[in-house]
């Protein structure tokens, strides 16, 4: 059986190239995929603990649904905003949308 | 028993390098496709933990739904011929250094405070399980996430709308 510190560990650093990738794409977008990879090690690590936590009810199983529901719901929205973006601006890269009116 | 631990391997440095794709990579449409390998190697880590039913949820949602979303958005926003551009911004070393931290802090907590639980032998059938659990322990939270997504949507097209 897979030890329960290896689930972790993998977990631990799509968290980590997830947190990289949100402070450093220049592209939106990129932002949000590197957000969902965020979201995903986090769900991994729920379902682990449902596995392997003694007298489970699942509710590792349950909390990932949720973040799944609420990870589909943030990702409609930000993709509209994003879009809105580059009506705004022509542009999509994050480090030249500086101004909130302009 | 020691097969359980090769396929681990096997999906987990699949998964790792699939992010590093996303993350690293230069072109955003390839990203996007090694997104979908990334979801799809943690598909097959959910079934490995015995959570059927979030795999099949993570295949139609994630790979189905939300990478299909953004291609969309890719395809609305980007040049995607043009890859000469930067896609990279000017903190990376600041982010490096943010990123390996977090990871240190995390593999730190994890080898230190976590005990090795070993967990039942095998999970109750899980489907059914969660279905009664969604409508009964969780039916507030439940009927709360259905008016999120519903304000979600409406949301979503309020501001992807032309004026």
């Amino acid at each position: 059986m897979v030890p329960l510190s290896h689930y972790l560990i993998l977990s631990a650093i799509l968290f980590s190239l997830g947190v990289f990738g949100a402070l450093t794409r220049r592209n939106a977008v990129a932002i949000l995929m590197s957000i969902e990879l965020m979201l995903n090690a986090v769900n991994v690590s729920f379902v682990a603990f449902a596995r392997y936590l003694p007298q489970t009810q699942l509710q590792g199983q349950v909390f990932a649904i949720f973040v799944i529901a609420i990870a589909a719901a943030e990702m409609a929205v930000a993709l509209a905003i994003v879009l809105g973006l580059y009506r705004n601006f022509k542009t999509v890269n994050v480090d030249e949308i500086n101004l909130m009116k302009w | 028993m020691d097969i359980k631990l090769a396929i681990f391997y096997i999906l987990a440095a699949f998964t790792v390098w699939a992010a590093g794709v996303v993350v690293l990579g230069k072109n955003i449409v390839r990203a996007a496709v090694a997104l979908i390998f990334s979801f799809c190697g943690v598909a097959g880590l959910y079934v490995l933990l015995e959570a059927e039913f979030l795999a099949a949820v993570q295949v139609l949602i994630y790979v189905g739904g939300i990478t299909i979303l953004l291609l969309f958005a890719i395809m609305l926003t980007s040049r995607i011929g043009a890859g000469t551009t930067r896609v990279i911004n000017d903190q990376v070393v600041l982010s490096a250094l943010v990123g390996a931290g977090l990871l240190f802090g995390l593999g730190y907590a994890v080898l230190r405070g976590i005990p090795a639980l070993t967990g039942p032998p095998h999970l109750p059938e899980t489907s059914p399980f969660l279905g009664r659990a969604l409508l009964t322990t969780y039916a507030l939270p439940f009927e709360v996430v259905s008016v999120l997504l519903l304000a979600g949507m409406v949301g979503a097209i309020v501001l992807a709308r032309k004026e």
